[in-house]
C-alpha cells in the first residue's frame, strides 16, 4: 500500500482558556490520498478550521495540539520543530484562507508578498523569483501579470485577490493545499470560476487538497472523499457520492436534509432542532444526541468511529443502515 | 424519545446563569490586581481629601496658625508650637503634610469637577452630532477638530490669561479644553450604535427623540465614555497642577499640589528638597492610581481585543 | 496632487484668518494693558499719549483690521515691553524651541519604538509588564515635577549637568544651535529628556497596541503560512503596518511638544518661545501673545500637511486627491 499524502490520526487540539479547556478538535482522523480532494464539512465551530491550522502548525495561543499524529508522507508533523515546520509551510504544504480581503498585507505590493514566498524556500535570484511569480499569476488566470505584480492588494477585486492567494499557495507546487472556505466570501459566479480553476490545477499537478467548507454543494462537485465534523469530531466519512446519497450518521442525514434544493417545493424545510453544544463542557458519548431523533440512553457512552460498510465510517450506534441496505 | 430528555439537559444549558454585563464587568475589573490596587489607593486618597479638616494637624489656610519662624523646617523636626512636622514645613512655616492633604482636596475637586462638567457637555454635544447628522454634525465636529488640534496646555494658558486666576476659572478652562474628547468619543460610538436594529426599533415605536438619545443610545455609548472619563480626570489633575505651577492656576491663598511644588522650586537649588518633593509624590500617586484603573478599563471595555 | 496642495493652502489661509479673529478678540477684549504699561503716577496727558501711540483708543474692529493689514505685510505689531517687532522677537527664540522639541521627539521614537515592539510581541513576559508599568508612570508623571527632580538629582546633588540656559551655541544655517557644541549638548540633555518622557510612553503604547492588533490579522497568519521566517513577519509585515499610526501620531504630536515646551523651558530657563510666552502672558504683552499664537497655528498647519504627505507615501491605500 502506497503511503497517503496525509493521514491524520486521532488529532486533538485544545484551547486552554480562562473559562476552561475548549476541546476544539477532539479525536479527528482522516486520510487524503495523492491527487485526491477531501471535503471537510461541518457547521461553524465544529473544529474544521482548527483542524486545518493544526496540520500546518499555526494554532495560536492558548491553543495547542495535545494528541494524535499528523502523518505527512509518513512523517509526523506534530513532532517537528518550529523551524522544520516553517520549511514545510508554503513550500510542501500551502494554505488558502477564507477572506481574500484580509489575507494580503495591505501595505505591501503583490510582488513583495509573492517574491518573499519564493525566496523563503529556494535560493534563486530575485529576477528568477519574479519570473516564477509572473508565470504563476498567469496560471491562475490573472491577465497582464507583469503589471499586476506592481499593484497593491486594494487595487484588486475580491475574486482577484483570492486568485493571488491561490497563486502564492501554488508557487512551490505543494503536495498538499489546505483551503479554508476560500470561496465563501465570493460571488457565486466567481466561486464557480475559482472552483473550476482549482480542480484543473489539482488534476494537472497531482496536488492533494483539503477543502474546508460548510457548503455541501461545493463538496459534491469538487471532492473525492468527504469527512463530516461535529463538535470537534469526525462523525462520518467516506466517498463523496455515497455519503451524500446515503448518509449513515443522523447528523449528516439532517445536514443534507437541510439543503433547501433537496427539499420539495411547498413542503416546510427540514431542519435540525436545537443548536451546537458548547465545546467547553462536552459530556462523553455522542455530542449530537441532544438533537437526534434516534438517540437512546446508550448514546451517552463513548463511541468510536466504526467502519460500517466498505470504506465508510460513522460514529453512531443507530446509523441509517436501511438506506445502504436498500 | 422521552427517555433521553434527562441526560440531554446539561449539553444545551451551558450558558452561565444570570451574568449581567455589569456583573461581568465588575468581575473582569477585579480580576486585575493592578487595577484593584489602583482603586484602593485612589479611594484612600479621596477619603483623606474629604476628611482633610478633621484629620490634618494644622489648618494651612489659617494664617494665625502659621509661624514664619517655623519656615523651611526639615521633615521630622518639631516646630515652635511643639508640633512635629513629619514632612517638614514650607517657607511660611506651613506644615507640609497638612498642606498636601488640603492641596489634594483642591486638586481632586478641580480635576473631577471639571471632568464631570466636560463629560456632560461633551456627551450631549456628541450625541446631538451623531443623532442630528448633517449640518449639526459638521458644525460640532469642526469645533471638536479645532479644539483637539490645539494643545490643551496652550489653550488653557490662553483662557486663563484672559480670565485671570481662581479655582472657578481653572475649572472653566479645563472644561473648555476637555469637552471635545468626550464629544468625539460619544459621537463615534453613537454613530455605530445608531445603525443597530434596536435604535431602528425604538424609532419605529415613535419614541420621543430625547428618550431614544438618553435612554437607548447613551447607555450603549457608556463603555468608551468611562474609559475616556477616567483618563481625562487624571489629565485634568495634571493640567491643573501644571497651570498652578506656572502661576496661572489657583490663587496662592488656596494652594493646590501644583502651587506647593512651585513654592518649593527656589529652595530646591539650596538642597531643601521636601517642599517640592512630597507634594509631587502625592500628585504622582493620585494620577498613577487613576491611570492604572483607566488602563485596565480600556482593556476590559475594548471589544477589539475580545476574542 | 497640485490641486490637493492648492486646496490645502486655501484651507490653511481660512484657518489662519479664523484663528487670527479668535485670538485677537480673546486677547484684546480682556484685560487692560494700560494698567500694566503705564505707570500709575502718570498724569492724564501722558496716559492719553501712550494710548494713542499704542492704538488702543480705536474701536476693536478697527484695531483688528489694522492688525490684519499689517500682518499680511509680516508686521504682527511691536512688543509693549521690549519695544521690538513681536515677530522678530519670536523668530529669534524659535530655533531654541525647535531644537528642544525635535530632540525630544527623536528620543521618543528611538526609545519608544523598540520597547513597544517588544511589549507587543511578548505581552506576557515580565519585561513587557515592566515596560507597560513604566509607560503608565511616564503618562502620570507631571512634566514640571520630573523637571524639578532631574535638576535636584543631576544638577544639585550630582552636579553632572547644568540646569539652566542653552550653553554654548554654534552657528549653522545662519542660526545658533546648542546641539553642535559639547557644552550645548550637556545643556540640552535634561530638558529634552524631560520633554520626551510623555512622548516615549505614547510611542510605547501606540506601538504595543498596534503590534497586538496587527498580530491578530489574517494577513500575518497568512504570511506565516507562507513559511516566512518570524523575523520577516515581524519586521516587514507587522512593522510596516504599525509604522503608519506611529509616524502619524508622532508627527502630529510635534506641535503639542512645541506647546508643552512652555513648561520645560520655564523650569530649565531655556530661552525659547515657551518661556517668552509665559513672560508675555504675565505682563499682558498682547502683540507678542497674538504673534506667538499665529506662528504656532502656522506651524501646526505646516506640520499637519507634512504628516499627511508622509502618511500617503507610507499607506498605499491613501491617495491624495483634489476631491473631498
Amino acid at each position: 500500500m502506497s503511503v497517503a499524502t496525509l493521514e491524520v490520526r486521532n488529532l486533538q487540539t485544545h484551547f486552554f482558556t480562562r473559562a476552561g479547556v475548549v476541546k476544539a478538535v477532539d479525536g479527528v482522523s482522516f486520510t487524503v490520498g495523492r491527487g485526491k480532494v477531501l471535503g471537510l464539512v461541518g457547521e461553524s465551530g465544529s473544529g474544521k478550521t482548527v483542524t486545518g491550522f493544526s496540520i500546518i502548525g499555526l494554532v495560536d495561543e492558548p491553543g495547542r495540539v495535545v494528541g494524535g499524529e499528523i502523518l505527512f508522507h509518513g512523517q509526523n508533523l506534530a513532532r517537528l520543530s518550529e523551524e522544520e515546520m516553517r520549511q514545510l509551510r508554503g513550500n510542501r504544504i500551502a494554505m488558502i484562507f477564507q477572506d481574500p480581503m484580509m489575507t494580503l498585507n495591505p501595505v505591501l505590493r503583490i510582488d513583495t508578498q509573492m517574491i518573499e514566498t519564493v525566496l523563503a524556500h529556494t535560493k534563486v535570484s530575485h529576477e528568477e523569483a519574479r519570473q516564477r511569480c509572473r508565470d504563476t499569476l498567469g496560471m491562475v488566470g490573472i491577465p497582464s501579470p507583469e503589471e499586476r505584480l506592481k499593484s497593491y492588494p486594494h487595487q484588486f477585486s475580491g475574486g482577484m485577490r483570492q486568485r493571488v492567494a491561490i497563486a502564492i499557495a501554488l508557487l512551490h507546487r505543494p503536495e498538499l493545499i489546505i483551503a479554508d472556505e476560500p470561496t465563501t466570501a465570493l460571488d457565486v459566479t466567481i466561486q464557480g470560476q475559482i472552483l473550476a480553476e482549482v480542480q484543473k490545477l489539482a488534476i494537472n499537478t497531482g496536488t492533494s487538497l483539503i477543502w474546508i467548507t460548510h457548503d455541501l454543494s461545493v463538496v459534491a462537485g469538487l471532492a473525492d472523499d468527504i469527512a463530516v465534523m461535529y463538535a470537534g469530531r469526525v462523525v462520518e466519512d467516506g466517498p463523496v457520492s455515497e455519503v451524500l446519497d446515503k448518509p449513515l450518521h443522523p447528523y449528516t442525514h439532517g445536514l443534507i436534509g437541510s439543503v433547501p434544493s433537496r427539499n420539495k417545493r411547498g413542503e416546510p424545510l427540514r431542519q435540525i432542532p436545537g443548536m451546537t453544544p458548547s465545546l467547553l463542557k462536552l459530556p462523553p458519548g455522542c455530542a449530537f444526541r441532544s438533537r437526534c431523533d434516534r438517540a437512546t440512553a446508550e448514546c451517552a457512552a463513548p463511541i468510536e468511529l466504526m467502519e460500517l460498510t466498505l470504506g465508510r465510517h460513522a460514529r453512531c450506534i443507530h446509523p441509517h443502515m436501511e438506506a445502504v441496505a436498500a | 424519545m422521552s427517555d433521553i430528555t434527562a441526560d440531554t439537559v446539561p449539553v444545551v444549558a451551558l450558558v452561565v446563569k444570570d451574568e449581567t454585563p455589569f456583573r461581568r464587568f465588575v468581575s473582569e475589573f477585579f480580576a486585575s490586581k493592578i487595577a484593584t490596587s489602583g482603586l484602593i489607593v485612589f479611594t484612600i486618597i479621596a477619603v483623606l481629601a474629604i476628611l482633610a479638616p478633621w484629620i490634618t494637624p494644622q489648618n494651612p489656610y489659617d494664617l494665625a496658625q502659621l509661624d514664619i519662624m517655623d519656615g523651611r523646617l526639615e521633615p521630622g523636626s518639631v516646630g515652635g508650637s511643639g508640633m512635629t512636622h513629619w514632612l517638614g514645613t514650607d517657607d511660611q512655616g506651613r506644615d507640609m503634610l497638612s498642606g498636601i492633604i488640603y492641596g489634594l482636596r483642591i486638586s481632586l475637586t478641580v480635576g473631577i469637577g471639571s471632568a464631570f462638567i466636560a463629560s456632560l457637555v461633551g456627551a450631549s454635544l456628541g450625541l446631538l452630532a451623531a443623532y442630528g447628522g448633517g449640518r449639526t454634525d459638521s458644525l460640532i465636529m469642526r469645533l471638536v477638530d479645532l479644539q483637539l488640534s490645539f494643545p490643551t496646555i496652550l489653550a488653557a494658558l490662553m483662557i486663563l490669561a484672559f480670565l485671570g486666576k481662581g479655582v472657578g476659572n481653572v475649572v472653566i478652562a479645563l472644561v473648555i479644553v476637555e469637552w471635545a474628547y468626550y464629544a468625539r468619543t460619544v459621537r463615534g460610538s453613537a454613530l455605530v450604535e445608531r445603525r443597530r436594529e434596536y435604535i431602528e426599533a425604538a424609532q419605529c415605536l415613535a419614541l420621543p427623540t430625547r428618550r431614544i438619545l438618553f435612554r437607548h443610545l447613551l447607555p450603549n455609548c457608556l463603555p468608551p465614555l468611562i474609559v475616556v472619563g477616567t483618563i481625562q480626570v487624571a489629565r485634568a489633575i495634571a493640567l491643573e497642577a501644571t497651570l498652578s505651577f506656572l502661576g496661572l492656576g489657583v490663587p496662592i491663598t488656596e494652594p493646590s499640589l501644583g502651587l506647593l511644588i512651585a513654592n518649593g522650586y527656589e529652595y530646591m537649588l539650596s538642597g531643601k528638597y521636601w517642599i517640592s518633593f512630597y507634594p509631587g509624590i502625592a500628585l504622582l500617586v493620585t494620577i498613577v492610581s487613576i491611570n492604572l484603573m483607566g488602563d485596565h478599563l480600556r482593556d476590559v471595555l475594548n471589544p477589539r481585543l475580545k476574542k | 496632487m497640485t490641486v490637493y496642495l492648492l486646496r490645502r493652502l486655501l484651507q490653511a489661509l481660512l484657518v489662519m484668518l479664523a484663528m487670527s479673529l479668535i485670538v485677537f478678540v480673546g486677547v484684546y477684549a480682556i484685560g487692560d494693558p494700560v494698567e500694566i504699561l503705564i505707570s500709575p503716577d502718570a498724569d492724564q496727558m501722558e496716559r492719553e499719549r501712550a494710548i494713542k501711540a499704542l492704538g488702543l483708543d480705536l474701536p476693536l474692529w478697527q484695531q483688528y483690521l489694522t492688525f490684519l493689514f499689517r500682518a499680511v505685510q509680516g508686521d504682527l505689531g511691536r512688543s509693549f515691553v521690549f519695544n521690538e517687532p513681536a515677530l522678530q522677537l519670536i523668530l529669534q527664540k524659535m530655533p531654541a524651541t525647535l531644537e528642544l522639541a525635535v530632540g525630544a521627539t527623536f528620543m521618543a521614537v528611538l526609545i519608544g519604538l523598540p520597547l513597544g515592539l517588544y511589549a507587543g510581541l511578548k505581552p506576557d513576559s515580565a519585561g513587557s509588564k515592566a515596560i507597560m508599568a513604566g509607560s503608565i508612570l511616564g503618562f502620570s508623571l507631571p512634566t514640571f515635577w520630573v523637571g524639578l527632580m532631574l535638576i535636584m538629582v543631576f544638577a544639585v546633588q550630582l552636579g553632572w549637568l547644568p540646569s539652566t540656559g542653552r550653553g554654548e551655541t554654534a552657528q549653522f544655517l545662519g542660526l545658533r544651535w546648542s546641539f553642535l557644541t559639547r557644552d550645548g549638548i550637556a545643556h540640552l540633555i535634561m530638558p529634552a529628556v524631560n520633554l520626551s518622557l510623555f512622548k516615549i510612553s505614547l510611542v510605547v503604547r501606540l506601538t504595543r497596541s498596534g503590534v497586538r492588533e496587527t498580530m491578530l490579522m489574517d494577513y500575518v497568519k497568512f504570511a506565516r503560512a507562507k513559511g516566512l521566517s518570524p523575523r520577516r513577519v515581524t519586521y516587514v509585515h507587522v512593522f510596516k503596518n504599525i509604522l503608519i499610526p506611529v509616524v502619524t501620531v508622532v508627527g502630529l504630536e510635534l506641535g503639542s511638544t512645541i506647546a508643552f515646551s512652555v513648561v520645560t523651558e520655564s523650569i530649565f530657563a531655556w530661552p525659547g518661545m515657551g518661556k517668552l510666552i509665559i513672560d508675555s502672558i504675565n505682563v499682558l504683552d498682547r502683540p507678542v501673545i497674538v504673534a506667538y499664537l499665529m506662528i504656532i497655528v502656522m506651524m501646526f498647519i505646516v506640520i499637519n500637511l507634512a504628516v499627511d504627505l508622509l502618511y500617503s507615501t507610507l499607506d498605499p491605500r491613501v491617495r491624495l486627491e483634489g476631491k473631498s
